[in-house]
């Protein structure tokens, strides 16, 4: 089968791959990048694990073949972090206990993050209704969404101080 | 919160730790809250988890992530059918595909010897491991390994299992434990016969044990009660539902020795199993566990390490499996569908005179449902002196079950519960009343004999009734709020810990114990109380099989319980030492130094630990030390719901309001983590109880193997989960710690059920109460 080659911006930087057509793009971020912070927990759209941002949409992976994140602007858990400095999120997520084994973590913070881009200020059932097509098992979400309101009025606070 | 009548608290709002739970309150009352009864400097506090930046940034590895140079990847190919003979089995057009590395059948592993094999948490019949990890004469279920090739990449290893021809006979199929059960089924392993009351008989059956307890003067118990009532349920069979698919890479190495790295609660399990199926001595495998991304019981048995090592050994490269949803739905889990008849007597004073289960659940293919802990758990919240409980484990053609949290025990309190609830209301008594009326105690006799020592039901049920979700106004037409206990063991098991002092004053902790839920933290916190210093000074890392002593799964609530205790041990072992070192500083005897919080002291002298580490090399040398344990000390852990909920008697759909889990802990070591265990069991035991099931069609195939169909509970399905957490010391625990994992699922199931009798009327009495199923029951009622 003739690879495909790719050019696409990944957190921030210009990167090109070589993919087969039928890869989808979390196999090509999984496997051929190495960017295995994007994890597979379903790989039919169901469980939100490999949640990434593209072009300031929030996808599964698994649904996006590699070749059509050619011109794409994508966002993995990889780049979320800026330097050595932790997103809120990922801070409030720590404080508040959001994750016990932490496999759908990363698709978590990058969709709460689009969520709180649009939306500075969600209540509990706005970011109930953001987050249903990410999965835990572990949590039962509680401390989830007490770790994204958390994070939402740090956020709020660090704009208006 | 302040009508509590138990002993001091502390609540999260106001932590005691480093860095608290800083989540906003935005309600009106406080929704955790942690009736403490002893207080530590460290314990009971709530430091940021030490592999947390790891797992917020995506940098943490688990299984899948791992990928070695020259790797081969693998795919299983798996039975159509439920039960069917295999005629034969064709691999040559596979073998001969481009980019295919090595095929392998059950025909490349070693014949079965008959012994017996620990897995985990009890043993098994070796041959039904190795029939487990593929097929051999026969598939028992759906989804039931057949063979596996290794290949240049993942997309031609599917495609080359699926040229593998076999030829299959089906043969009849039984999905339930009554059907199975039938004179005239056929059977499902020709050399089973049935072990009744601990013996072996020789009746050839498809129930693999019957066990019986029985105690006092049942039939007196009954005629002497005013009410008595008794029904039947059934549940369907579920899955642990873990996100991470499971996953391994075997390398066997040119030396002999092979490597393995996986997901798993047991690395020393998956050690052990593999040497017994492959033959090769434990000591020639090393097995590495990767982060692992959720278990809850189901990631204890062995599937593919063997089978990628296999195809590892044909190769000479590394070779990687990563099981599919698919593969994960039908090849692996789940916990038991179930059968239960609960008969419960009480007289008009209150108390209850007899109680009798019987209780039958599907094994799946190979024997061992957890039927047997099941029947210790149904009636284990009562102390009632006549009782008598049957339980039948029985083999039935679906995945071989696993543990899953509590196990057998939320099947069984789902029938208890809710007869002890209609008894309640029979007698006109408050349902929480009627049941610490009767409440088990220290002394009181479980239906298995062993008497409870110090146990915190009482205290459990205190909590719910002084709680204030029990006392709020709920108004509103279909609505209703039940309440239902539960109850689950904990295990010892064996664990090993070793510290190793660094001359800056921080310390690390090697422990063997798979981390699924912060129990890094959780064990390094209990060694840092010992030693007098911060959490967050502790260093602790999960190690292979090569790194440290054996330590078993973690399962049965034990990790924090257990491999805690090690630590707690391996730390009172180094203070003993920095005793020795501070009388060598000042040249004293030994029995002069004293230690309180790290400082240790003698005669006006005093030095604190991180100065005394960095004197280490003069007085002596490097401080280590090791620690095991077989705790025997272990207690049993009480769980409660009081939860509220609306039913929609167009559609049958049942909305949770508000829901509040309690359970006695012993001693919350972190208490954030804990409340996550409560809410993340509660949360499961939902999912259980309204939508999850094994959709099986008429051929015996499971209909919903995707997670879209197989529908598991999503932020919008719920409210907060709110937690009260009680402590009844565990006197048999340097802390008092009990294990907390798993009797937070137990009540949800019954507890929902006993709200929708309230709200309108109708008694369920099937999982899973899903819109079709509570709209028939209010539409017929």
């Amino acid at each position: 089968m003739q690879s495909i080659h790719v050019r696409t911006k990944i957190n921030g930087q210009a990167a090109e791959f070589l993919c087969e057509p039928r890869q989808s793009l979390l196999e090509v971020l999984r496997d051929v990048l190495r960017l295995t912070g994007t994890k597979e927990g379903c790989n039919d759209g169901n469980c939100g694990a490999c949640t990434v941002e593209m072009d300031g949409r929030i996808v599964p992976a698994c649904l996006v073949l590699g070749a059509e994140a050619e011109g794409a602007d994508i966002l993995t858990i990889e780049g979320i972090a800026e330097g050595s400095a932790l997103h809120e999120l990922q801070n409030a997520f720590l404080e508040g206990a959001a994750l016990q084994c932490g496999v759908c973590t990363p698709g978590f913070i990058v969709a709460s993050k689009a969520l709180l881009e649009r939306n500075p200020d969600p209540s509990e059932e706005e970011i109930r209704f953001w987050l249903a097509n990410n999965l835990c098992r572990c949590t039962g979400y509680d401390k989830i969404v007490r770790s994204v309101q958390a994070a939402a009025e740090k956020m709020q606070q660090e704009t208006t101080s | 919160m302040s009508t509590s009548t138990l002993g001091p608290k502390s609540t999260s709002a106001a932590p005691a730790g480093k860095s608290g739970n800083g989540a906003p309150r935005r309600d009106s009352y406080e929704p955790n809250m942690v009736l403490a009864t002893q207080t530590f400097d460290v314990v009971g506090t709530r430091p940021v988890r030490h592999d947390g930046a790891d797992k917020v940034t995506g940098r943490a590895l688990y299984g899948a992530d791992l990928t070695l140079a020259g790797t081969l990847h693998g795919a299983i190919l798996r039975s159509p059918h439920a039960h069917a003979r295999i005629r034969s089995i064709d691999t040559s057009k596979a073998e001969q595909m481009d980019g295919v590395h090595a095929v392998v059948t059950a025909d490349d592993l070693p014949e079965a010897e008959d012994k017996l094999v620990d897995v985990g948490e009890g043993d098994t019949r070796l041959s039904y491991v190795h029939g487990n990890v593929l097929a051999k004469g026969k598939v028992l279920y759906q989804g039931h390994a057949v063979a596996a090739v290794a290949a240049r990449n993942q997309h031609v290893a599917l495609e080359a299992a699926n040229a593998i021809v076999v030829d299959y006979e089906p043969l009849p199929s039984y999905m339930t434990a009554p059907e199975a059960m039938a004179a005239d089924a056929e059977l499902l392993h020709s050399d089973l016969r049935m072990k009744e009351f601990g013996e072996q008989t020789d009746k050839p059956s498809n129930v693999a044990e019957h066990f019986h307890w029985t105690a006092g003067a049942v039939d007196e118990g009954f005629a002497g009660s005013d009410v008595v009532v008794e029904r039947t349920f059934d549940t369907s069979t579920v899955h642990q539902g873990y996100i991470e698919p499971h996953n391994v890479t075997a390398l066997w190495n040119h030396d002999g020795r092979l490597h393995i790295w996986c997901s798993t609660q047991g690395a020393f399990v998956v050690r052990d199993v593999t040497s017994k199926i492959l033959e090769i001595p434990v000591s020639n495998i090393k097995v590495t566990p990767m982060e692992i991304g959720g278990g809850f019981g189901g990631k204890i048995p062995v599937y593919m390490e063997p089978v990628a090592a296999l195809m590892s050994r044909k190769t000479g490269r590394p070779v990687k499996i990563v099981m599919s949803r698919e593969d994960v739905f039908t090849g692996t889990g789940p916990t038991p569908g179930s059968h239960v008849r609960v008969k419960v007597g009480a007289s008009a004073d209150g108390k209850i005179q007899a109680l009798e289960a019987t209780l039958a659940y599907e094994a799946g293919a190979y024997p061992g449902s957890f039927v047997a802990p099941g029947g210790m758990c149904v009636f284990a919240a009562y102390d009632c002196a006549n009782l008598s409980v049957d339980c039948y484990d029985v083999v039935v053609n679906k995945p071989s079950s696993a543990a899953y949290r509590a196990p057998g025990a939320t099947q069984a309190a789902f029938a208890a519960e809710q007869v002890i609830d209609e008894v309640a209301s029979k007698l006109g008594l408050d349902p929480v009343g009627f049941r610490m009326r009767n409440a088990a105690k220290e002394g009181t006799r479980r239906a298995d004999g062993p008497k409870f020592r110090r146990i915190g039901c009482e205290q459990v049920l205190q909590a719910v009734r002084d709680h204030p979700h029990y006392s709020a106004p709920l108004t509103g037409s279909n609505r209703g709020r039940g309440v239902a206990v539960g109850f689950w063991f904990n295990v010892g098991l064996e664990s090993s810990c070793t510290l190793n002092v660094n001359t800056d004053g921080t310390v690390h902790l090697v422990e063997g114990s798979t981390d699924i839920g912060g129990t890094r933290t959780s064990i390094a916190m209990q060694a840092a109380e010992v030693l007098g210093i911060a959490a967050e000074e502790i260093l602790p890392e999960v190690v292979d099989t090569d790194s440290v002593g054996f330590t078993s799964v973690t399962g049965g609530s034990r990790t924090t319980f257990a491999t805690g205790w090690a630590a707690h041990d391996a730390a009172q072992k180094i203070v003993a030492e920095m005793r020795v070192r501070a009388a060598k500083l000042w040249s004293v005897e030994v029995e002069q130094v004293e230690h309180a919080k790290g400082v240790y002291s003698s005669n006006g002298n005093s030095i604190a630990f991180r100065d005394l580490a960095a004197m280490s090399s003069k007085t002596g040398g490097p401080v280590s030390a090791t620690a095991t344990v077989k705790p025997r000390g272990v207690g049993g852990s009480f769980s409660a719901n009081i939860v509220d909920v609306e039913v929609d008697p167009e559609t049958g759909k049942v909305e949770i309001l508000r829901f509040t889990a309690v359970q006695d802990v012993g001693k919350a070591v972190h208490p954030s983590y804990v409340e996550g265990q409560m809410q993340g069991g509660s949360v499961q035991g939902i999912g259980w109880a309204l939508n999850e099931e094994y959709f099986m069609g008429a051929d015996g195939t499971m209909k919903n193997s995707s997670l879209l169909d197989y529908r598991m509970p999503t932020t919008l399905d719920l409210p907060m989960i709110d937690t009260c957490i009680v402590e009844v010391a565990n006197p048999g625990h340097p802390f008092g710690v009990r294990g907390v994992g798993e009797a937070n699922i137990v009540p949800p199931p019954a507890a929902i059920a006993n709200a929708i009798h309230r709200a309108v009327g109708a008694r369920m009495q099937r999982l899973p109460m899903s819109p079709p199923a509570v709209w028939a029951e209010v539409a017929g009622s």
